[in-house]
């Protein structure tokens, strides 16, 4: 091969011309290939580098501001909450705060925090930080006071400190450093697991002040966010943040050598955007990333079989079958719902069409969720029952606008398309007309759906903590959302019940309360039919070590290793 | 060629104004919008509504455009609402083109310089081995998709052989210095050639698939140039001249078949943007092709009114370019 060049000391001829050439290319590409391979070699050092594949670029870097999850993929290994997950779990441990009490109304909360810890500025955490952050949670205004930015907030504290809405937040002071004492408006079931929330994480509020954290503007089509959030995130977690190589689509963070805790054993983590489901696989395969999120559920066997990590993790989500009463009267007699819960083969679409792991769901959140009732109403597969329910409500011809999401994969729905024809064909085997709606999930599929123009609908949901609020509050506990239970005389009382039971602060109590609703949920309301719990898998190479995967998607790398690096 | 230039410099213009317009009020009529991309699936009615009034998304669609206008004029394009959420669509556009700018330059020059001689060689050995061989190729380079070649170079070369990177444009641990955001110029602008070897690297597969169609479609334009050229009468007055063969092959027939091609090379130009949607996806190259495709996802109307209008002014100049080569290489318009 190498003699071809100069083999001849004649002028070469046109054809010798083109094997030259070709001998060139051969000897480029190779040469090229040895020193792309050397570079990828060199990488890391001692404690190695795992490069991640990311589905998408992070929305922004103050996780206060967003509601992504790549965005809180990134947050949550720099920042930490006072409290946190337990790894592999939905439920809380203790974090930057070490314990906590609250008085018996549950409207006052006391966290001792953690001393000697550092933000990454070396500015001291300390109740006055903690006090500091919560103070500017609240103090939001103008366009930081939009759904859009202030998502978790909103939903979980409410209002701000302009008094428009009411807030469950009422002040936070700190008799000592050690202290910080948080006091509420009301008693919450969520109080304090939504604190173990990526949005709450604790920043230094030294460099929140210096970059203009709370610098947001509503410009154009949308929001401009301040330095801050777009090169200056500083928690107090086991790794910094490094650098955003937006035109190679890179994150880079280091390791934080001061870290308070066990510190994380990687040099550094880099986070590599890569949209397309397809070529996250195919980057796998050749080596240059170390591990996806959310694989195909078609693929789990073969990435297993070429020797990778496929690893389940409990089902924390719902899949379930929407219904709306606002635009078809017929929906609004339960005798009807029900003649949709007996017409779903669930067991069936379960397993033909959802990834291993997946279980039929009987009630809207899984059993690992507290208040979760044991005696629900049973809704088994059963079109003949559910012909005759239909002719018992006058609702023999029943025509429904079944919408269902294209250009979309979520968690707990991996095949739209499929779970739509199974779940049509067994409303039609019923007797059920059915006409298709299928719309882009941001082409006017959720529009349509939230603003209730659908009869039936296909949506889920991934909890974001341990409690039964955060499935069945926000699905239900307001009338006129995309169930439009305003429409029965029960939509209201359901809400009702569902704020009784969140402001219960007696934990027994409150969990019989949520057992109770999930009964009436299931036999005397129906707003919907839950249908599965999904569990999502986490792929990382052979050569990666103790990922902890986690059922909130919440998985952290300080505990992560790389072989042969 | 003043006035001529200023007249075509003034449709530009027009073409732009025109297409600004047009493209506002179509991203607008499609289902869904940047509303439901920046609250995701768990918004209230309410919200919808509060996010509409902040952005003044409730406005008539002529206020808004009234509105689009005036800030574009400023070299306000808006802000991105979904490709890199919160930056200015200008700056995204910015951040992104060189990425699809090398790897465009890249596949034309791979085009032109595999597809014009060997266009040019077809021609004269019509009939032959070479012919037939180059125009099956370049069959295939039309018929063959480019992503399923792009998949297939990649599985090949890149998983299967692994010798070649499988996407990216720089290796991610290398810490290279930016100056321009083309990759390969800014490492030998700041000397770091290893830098700049391995964007080369990182670019050879996206490159020969993104130049498959440009290199089949200049090659049949330029066998099909140069057999007309050689049945002219001028080239068979030349060759009973006397003339040399090189000469004839040159002033003659190659000078004059140029013509043709030099059009569809600005033609391509096109083309090579419209393939970089595909070929940046496979290889996941955060070009402006990757920003077309996320902002369509999304909804990003201000990245797509940028990267499309920006593309659209690109696409003009280089046939602007084209229309005045021509000059240069037929001197009989320079008199008209």
């Amino acid at each position: 091969m190498s003699r071809a060049p100069s083999a001849s000391r004649r002028a070469p001829s046109t054809r010798r011309r083109v094997v030259a050439a070709g001998v060139a290319l051969v000897a480029t590409t190779s040469l090229a290939a040895a020193c792309a391979q050397s570079q990828r070699e060199a990488g890391g050092g001692a404690g190695g580098t795992l490069t991640f594949g990311a589905a998408g670029a992070p929305d922004l870097f103050d996780p206060f501001y967003a509601s992504d999850g790549e965005t809180f993929r990134i947050t949550r290994q720099i920042m930490e909450g006072l409290v946190g997950f337990k790894p592999g779990s939905a439920d809380v441990e203790p974090a930057l705060a070490e314990s906590w009490e609250h008085t018996p109304d549950g409207k006052t909360w006391t966290f001792k925090l953690r001393q000697g810890v550092k933000f990454h500025d070396d500015t001291d955490f300390n109740g006055d930080a903690v006090c500091k952050n919560f103070q500017r949670m609240f103090n939001q205004t103008g366009a930081g006071q939009n759904n859009a930015l202030s998502y978790y907030w909103i939903g979980s504290f409410g209002g701000f400190a302009d008094g428009k809405t009411p807030s469950l937040y009422q002040s936070c002071e700190t008799p000592d450093a050690a202290t910080a004492v948080l006091h509420l408006t009301r008693a919450t079931s969520k109080f304090p697991d939504l604190l173990a929330l990526p949005s709450f994480s604790m920043q230094s509020p030294t460099a929140m002040d210096r970059y203009q954290a709370n610098n947001v503007q509503a410009q154009g089509d949308s929001f401009v966010y301040p330095e801050y959030a777009k090169a200056h995130p500083t928690g107090t977690g086991p790794f910094k943040f490094g650098s955003y190589e937006e035109s190679n689509g890179t994150i880079k963070l280091v390791r934080n050598d001061q870290y308070w805790g066990t510190k994380a054993k990687l040099n550094e983590l880099i986070f590599r955007i890569i949209p397309d489901e397809t070529v996250r696989k195919q980057e796998l395969e050749s080596g240059a990333i170390d591990g996806y999120d959310l694989p195909n559920a078609a693929d789990l066997k073969a990435l297993r079989d070429a020797g990778n990590n496929v690893q389940v993790r409990d089902p924390f989500n719902i899949m379930y079958l929407g219904i709306t009463q606002k635009n078809n009267p017929a929906l609004r007699n339960l005798k009807v719902r029900q003649a949709l819960a007996y017409a779903v083969d669930r067991e069936t679409l379960v397993k033909a069409n959802l990834p291993e792991g997946a279980e039929v769901a009987t009630q809207f959140y899984p059993n690992t969720v507290d208040g979760y009732a044991q005696d629900v109403q049973q809704y088994p597969h059963d079109p003949a029952k559910a012909r005759q329910l239909l002719a018992e409500a006058g609702a023999s011809n029943l025509t429904v606008n079944f919408y269902w999401p294209t250009e979309v994969t979520r968690p707990y729905m991996p095949d739209p398309q499929g779970i739509y024809n199974a779940l049509a064909e067994d409303l039609r085997d019923a007797g059920i007309t059915v006409n298709p709606v299928s719309k882009p999930w941001n082409g006017g599929y959720i529009d349509d759906v939230d603003n209730a123009r659908a009869d039936i609908f296909l949506l889920g949901w991934t909890g974001d903590f341990n409690s039964p609020d955060n499935f069945i509050g926000i699905f239900f506990g307001t009338p006129t959302n995309r169930f439009y239970t305003a429409a029965s005389p029960w939509g209201e009382e359901l809400a009702a019940q569902l704020r009784a039971a969140d402001g219960e602060p007696d934990e027994t109590k409150r969990n019989q309360m949520y057992q109770d609703i999930n009964r009436k949920l299931l036999s005397e309301y129906l707003p919907a039919v839950p249908l599965s719990h999904s569990p999502p898998a986490i792929v990382t190479s052979s050569k990666v070590h103790g990922l902890q995967p986690s059922p909130l998607n919440a998985e952290e790398f300080a505990s992560v290793s790389v072989s042969g690096q | 060629m003043l006035r001529y230039t200023i007249r075509r410099l003034a449709q530009l213009a027009l073409v732009v104004v025109v297409l600004s317009m047009l493209l506002f009020a179509w991203l607008r009529m499609l289902p869904g919008g940047p509303v439901s991309a920046l609250l995701g699936d768990r918004a209230t009615p309410e919200a919808r509504a509060r996010l509409e009034a902040d952005l003044g998304l409730d406005q008539p669609i002529f206020v808004q455009y009234w509105r689009f206008l005036a800030r574009a004029v400023t070299g306000d394009f808006g802000t991105s609402t979904g490709v890199q959420r919160g930056s200015p669509a200008l700056e995204v556009f910015l951040t992104r083109f060189p990425a699809t700018l090398e790897l465009s330059i890249l596949a034309l020059l791979l085009a032109v310089v595999v597809g014009i001689p060997l266009g040019y060689l077809a021609a004269r050995k019509r009939g032959s081995w070479l012919d037939n061989l180059s125009i099956t190729w370049s069959l295939i380079g039309v018929a063959v998709p480019v992503f399923f070649l792009a998949f297939l170079l990649k599985f090949v070369f890149a998983i299967e052989l692994g010798v070649l990177p499988a996407s990216g444009r720089q290796d991610t641990g290398l810490d290279a210095t930016r100056v321009t955001g083309f990759y390969i110029l800014d490492g030998l602008l700041t000397r770091e050639f290893d830098a700049a070897w391995n964007s080369f690297v990182h670019l050879i597969l996206p490159a020969i698939a993104l130049s498959t169609i440009p290199f089949a479609v200049i090659f049949r334009i330029t066998r099909a140039a140069v057999l007309d050229v050689m049945d002219e009468d001028y080239v068979r007055t030349a060759r009973a001249k006397g003339l040399a063969g090189m000469v004839i092959r040159r002033r003659h027939i190659l000078h004059n078949a140029m013509l043709p091609v030099v059009t569809t090379i600005g033609l391509q130009t096109g083309a090579l943007l419209a393939g970089a949607v595909l070929t940046e996806r496979v290889f996941n190259i955060a070009g402006i092709g990757q920003a077309v495709a996320i902002g369509f996802q999304r909804k990003d109307f201000p990245v797509l009114q940028v990267v499309i209008l920006a593309s659209a002014m690109v696409y003009v100049l280089v046939n602007l370019i084209v229309d005045l080569s021509y000059a240069l290489i037929d001197p009989r318009l320079r008199t008209r």
